[in-house]
């Protein structure tokens, strides 16, 4: 059982290498690859014990002198994320399916290797393999969204590659001065967790990990790079950015921030919360001024990350809870859009919401799959949305009643926005481009049944995947909250 | 002593093969000379000879020694055709790069100062010759000139010092030099001062740190690409070898004294180096900047002097000698190709050379300090090592600008795959690529399992 989550972490980047000289049949070899995968994170999920404890634990010396070790395990809290992300690549993989990519081999490898170093930082209990991870994760990205972007692709990724690696080579900073802290010399997160750091040393710690994770999320005001590098990128580049990586910077602050810095969050958490709340506000006033629908998906994104980083530093059992499953409902529900307007884009080569209209009477499947996602982003009662956004709310709500007024803009805000968006598109009269519109096929349907079906079964019995957790961020609030009064 | 006689003897057997016309014969000469001298290098580990006080073959100079000879080997593997097309005498440049190793391996290994300087000029003479060797061509007799003017004056700066420090502690060797200032710690000569000072400076010309850096650029970019490869990695390295070892073995007591100085010359060159850098078009104009940023890194090293120092030396100077190697040998094919440097010419060129492309790209992240690159591991280091005496604001500096860096590097990895441009195929002949498929996966190998070399010294 051991070595179950080695070949979890190690699987897809044997499936990339093996992609990445399979010529023609790579779209196959890759979509075999993330399926065996996503059936590994089930056998997984099914030999889980639901209890604080961390299992499937690994522990290698790698570089003995530095006191580095590949320390790897899985708790409630990685379970999720591991799950998000195994569930999610076969399905952007084979979103890919209809895209005719030049060297396609080099692609799907790319998202494999991507996989891997994801895993590694949803997993990994040392903080240098978390690092490692967290740049492994970057690299194949940036080629990603750079080699098969939109024409302002360079510059764009240019930003965003930048911008990332700014916060975390400063998360790194802090990294390090940890370990110099620490008398055993080593990255172990229990011996950081141990730390008795006081309330000066915490807040620059918060703030050097704090805005490595804000610029992966993106909170307000660190978020410039996400709308360009969004629209610019191609389509399973935007999903995987948007579905996977910005939990990144969420698992980073539930896993490495909270417990490791409790009094920097007491002191400084309220700064965040407002940075989230500012940015839900501003995120959702932008994207009802977007004429181009990629460009409204990444704001609403935005809107919809601020409110679980602000659920996430509310520090209560609900807010946490509404994270762990909003994650995962995020996740699959961006996908969702971002892969519906990826197939009217590859048809009509347009994504500007001006342009269509009335895809509904050509495209009658498309429109019920996508109207169903919709929802799912709106959180209407009956879909994954609404439980997510409903924890996260009172998690809000009981930190500040006014902090949980302005958060729940969002959903208004997202509804509208949303809605708008969809009668645009799908509503009102076929004109001379969309008139040519043909309905989706093959694996374009198997894609958007399997996302509409885990939105209805997540929003109607979450309880499993809740379950999943609870035990675990409940340990992580008590593990702080402790600490915080053993202080005071 | 083994290894210098093995690489002399070497050099003087190419000279003579080189007179009877045993052209054929060069390079695997040169190559059974340079892989004896490994073997030698091997063998001596651990024993710790000195020979007569001038030299100490310690497992610092021994794995200096070593690290230098491997970059020597991968430069000559990179010579196929390459001076053919300049000159019909081509023993010559065999053997003048052969006696720079020889003198390399002195100022990696010296116990007394007179060593040092006479390791330094031995591989400068060299040098001298060897950036001018193309004898019409006007860049190639400038960047000599440069270089020797600019050399003999740092060399002047570099004699003063040892002048000043002999006349302060009455000796020229590294242990009785610390002994004196560990013994009269109060009582220092006043003339001990100026002479750290004017051996920093020295030294600092040799290694390319600014403000003593202006020859750089132009000796490297006037330089034929294949010496300019041999002066910005293994005569690098050498540099800062024997940098770290004076600094460390003799002037350590005085740290306090002669740490605001280097400071302000890590800062002004990470700054320079790369801000200049950013602006470059040509791409081997690039490196030669990028090289001025890597010394100020490597300087690292000295401002918290550790047991560890010299290690973490060793592996950053594996890591920039290699992916640099990669660099320039991808360079020297696409200019055969296209006939100029600029990164321009790189354009398009991940098309119809993917595995070319792709090693370049791997060299490019090491270079810029991405992790599973040796390149990350060295950086980590220097900045752990720093870090140790909380010198935070230092480690912060240095993090903006590894941030330029990401740009420059970039900069070639976009022309390569993003850019369209002229579909051009390089031909690599085999040798190219043993040392490129080599060097990356040395460069991996650090990266992911950094372990084998860390305890190294």
């Amino acid at each position: 059982m051991e070595q179950l989550l080695l070949l979890l972490i190690f699987l897809p980047l044997l499936g990339a290498l093996v992609t990445a000289f399979s010529g023609n049949a790579a779209k196959h070899v890759a979509l075999v690859s993330a399926i065996v995968s996503l059936a590994l994170a089930l056998v997984m999920v099914c030999n889980f014990t639901p209890d604080a404890s961390t299992q499937f634990m690994v522990n290698y010396p790698w570089i003995h002198d530095l006191g580095i070790n590949f320390h790897a395990g899985v708790d409630g809290i990685s379970m999720i994320t591991i799950l998000l992300t195994n569930v999610l690549v076969p399905l952007i993989i084979l979103a890919s399916y209809q895209h005719n990519y030049k060297s396609s081999n080099a692609f799907f490898a790319l998202i494999l290797f991507m996989q891997t170093g994801l895993l590694i930082v949803f997993t990994s209990l040392d903080a240098f393999l978390f690092y490692i991870g967290w740049e492994a994760a970057l690299i194949p990205i940036y080629f990603i969204c750079a080699v098969w972007g939109g024409k302002d692709r360079i510059k764009v990724n240019m930003k965003f590659f930048v911008y990332t690696i700014a916060g975390s080579l400063f998360m790194l900073l802090g990294l390090i001065y940890l370990y110099l802290q620490n008398p055993a010399h080593n990255f172990d997160i229990q011996a950081f967790y141990n730390l008795n750091l006081d309330s000066v040393q915490q807040g620059w710690i918060f703030w050097a990990f704090f805005i490595a994770f804000a610029i992966k999320m993106p909170v307000f005001p660190f978020h410039t790079w996400q709308p360009n590098t969004y629209t610019e990128a191609p389509a399973a580049g935007t999903m995987l950015l948007a579905g996977i990586m910005l939990k990144m910077g969420i698992y980073g602050v539930i896993r490495w921030l909270l417990p490791i810095v409790p009094t920097g969050v007491q002191d400084w958490g309220h700064v965040a919360i407002i940075l989230s709340v500012i940015g839900i506000v501003y995120a959702s006033l932008i994207a009802f001024t977007q004429k181009d629908a990629k460009r409204l998906v990444a704001y609403s994104s935005i809107a919809h990350v601020g409110l679980i980083s602000a659920g996430i530093f509310a520090l209560n059992t609900q807010g946490m809870q509404g994270a762990m499953i909003q994650m995962l409902s995020h996740g699959i529900n961006v996908v969702g859009l971002f892969f519906v307007l990826d197939i009217i884009s590859s048809r009509l080569k347009t994504n500007r919401i001006s342009e269509l209209g009335g895809i509904a009477k050509q495209a009658p499947i498309l429109a019920i799959t996508a109207l169903i996602i919709v929802l799912g982003t709106v959180a209407l009662p009956g879909t994954n949305g609404f439980i997510g956004e409903f924890l996260l709310l009172i998690g809000v709500y009981q930190y500040n009643i006014w902090v949980a007024v302005f958060a729940g803009l969002t959903i208004i805000f997202g509804a509208v926005y949303m809605f708008r968006m969809y009668q645009n598109i799908m509503l009102g009269k076929t004109n001379d481009l969309t008139i040519t519109f043909t309905d989706v096929k093959g694996s374009e349907k198997a894609v958007l049944y399997t996302i509409c079906a885990l939105i209805i079964v997540l929003g109607v019995y979450p309880k499993p995947v809740l379950q999943l957790s609870e035990a675990s961020v409940q340990h992580l609030i008590e593990q702080v909250t402790q600490k915080l009064t053993s202080v005071n | 002593m083994n290894i210098i006689i093995t690489i002399t003897v070497t050099a003087l057997v190419v000279l003579y093969a080189g007179l009877f016309k045993a052209k054929k014969a060069l390079l695997p000469i040169t190559l059974i000379g340079l892989l004896t001298s490994l073997v030698f290098v091997a063998t001596a580990w651990n024993t710790n000879q000195t020979y007569f006080g001038m030299m100490q073959m310690d497992n610092f100079a021994l794995a200096f020694s070593g690290i230098t000879i491997l970059g020597t080997l991968f430069i000559f593997l990179l010579t196929q055709n390459y001076f053919a097309a300049d000159s019909e005498n081509i023993a010559e440049y065999f053997t003048l790069i052969l006696f720079a190793l020889a003198g390399i391996i002195i100022m990696v290994s010296y116990k007394n100062m007179s060593m040092l300087f006479i390791g330094i000029e031995i591989m400068s003479v060299c040098l001298y010759i060897l950036a001018g060797i193309r004898k019409s061509n006007f860049a190639s007799n400038e960047a000599s000139l440069k270089y020797f003017l600019m050399g003999a004056f740092s060399t002047g700066f570099l004699l003063f010092g040892i002048t000043l420090i002999y006349g302060a502690t009455g000796s020229f060797d590294l242990e009785t030099i610390n002994q004196y200032l560990v013994g009269n710690y109060k009582s220092i000569s006043p003339m001990f001062y100026p002479g750290i000072i004017l051996m920093m400076i020295g030294l600092s010309f040799k290694v390319g740190a600014a403000p003593f850096h202006f020859w750089t650029p132009d000796v490297y970019e006037g330089a034929p690409t294949l010496i300019t490869t041999f002066m910005s990695t293994v005569v690098k390295t050498a540099g800062f070898a024997a940098f770290l070892r004076l600094f460390a073995d003799a002037f350590a007591p005085l740290h306090d004294f002669w740490l605001p100085p280097l400071i302000a010359i890590v800062c002004i060159t990470l700054f320079i180096g790369n801000v200049t850098a950013l602006f470059q078009k040509n791409f081997k104009r690039m490196l030669a900047y990028s090289s001025i940023s890597h010394a100020g890194y490597l300087l690292f090293s000295l401002v918290t002097l550790s047991g560890n120092s010299a290690n973490n030396v060793l592996v950053y100077a594996a890591a920039y000698t290699f992916a640099s190697i990669i660099a320039f040998a991808v360079l020297i094919m696409v200019k055969q190709k296209t006939g100029n440097d600029h990164f321009d010419s790189f354009n398009g060129l991940a098309k119809r050379n993917p595995l070319t492309a792709l090693v370049l790209t791997i060299a490019m992240l090491s270079l810029a300090g991405i992790p599973l690159t040796a390149g990350f591991i060295g950086k980590y280091l220097m900045f752990l090592n720093v870090m140790g005496e909380y010198q935070i604001l230092l480690v912060a500096f240095a993090i903006l600008n590894a941030l330029v860096g990401f740009y420059y590097y970039f900069k070639v990895i976009v022309a390569m795959y993003f850019k369209e441009g002229n579909e051009i195929e390089l031909e690599a002949p085999l040798q190219y690529k043993v040392v490129l498929v080599l060097s990356v996966v040395i460069t991996l190998f650090l990266g992911v399992y950094p372990a084998v070399i860390l305890n190294l010294i």
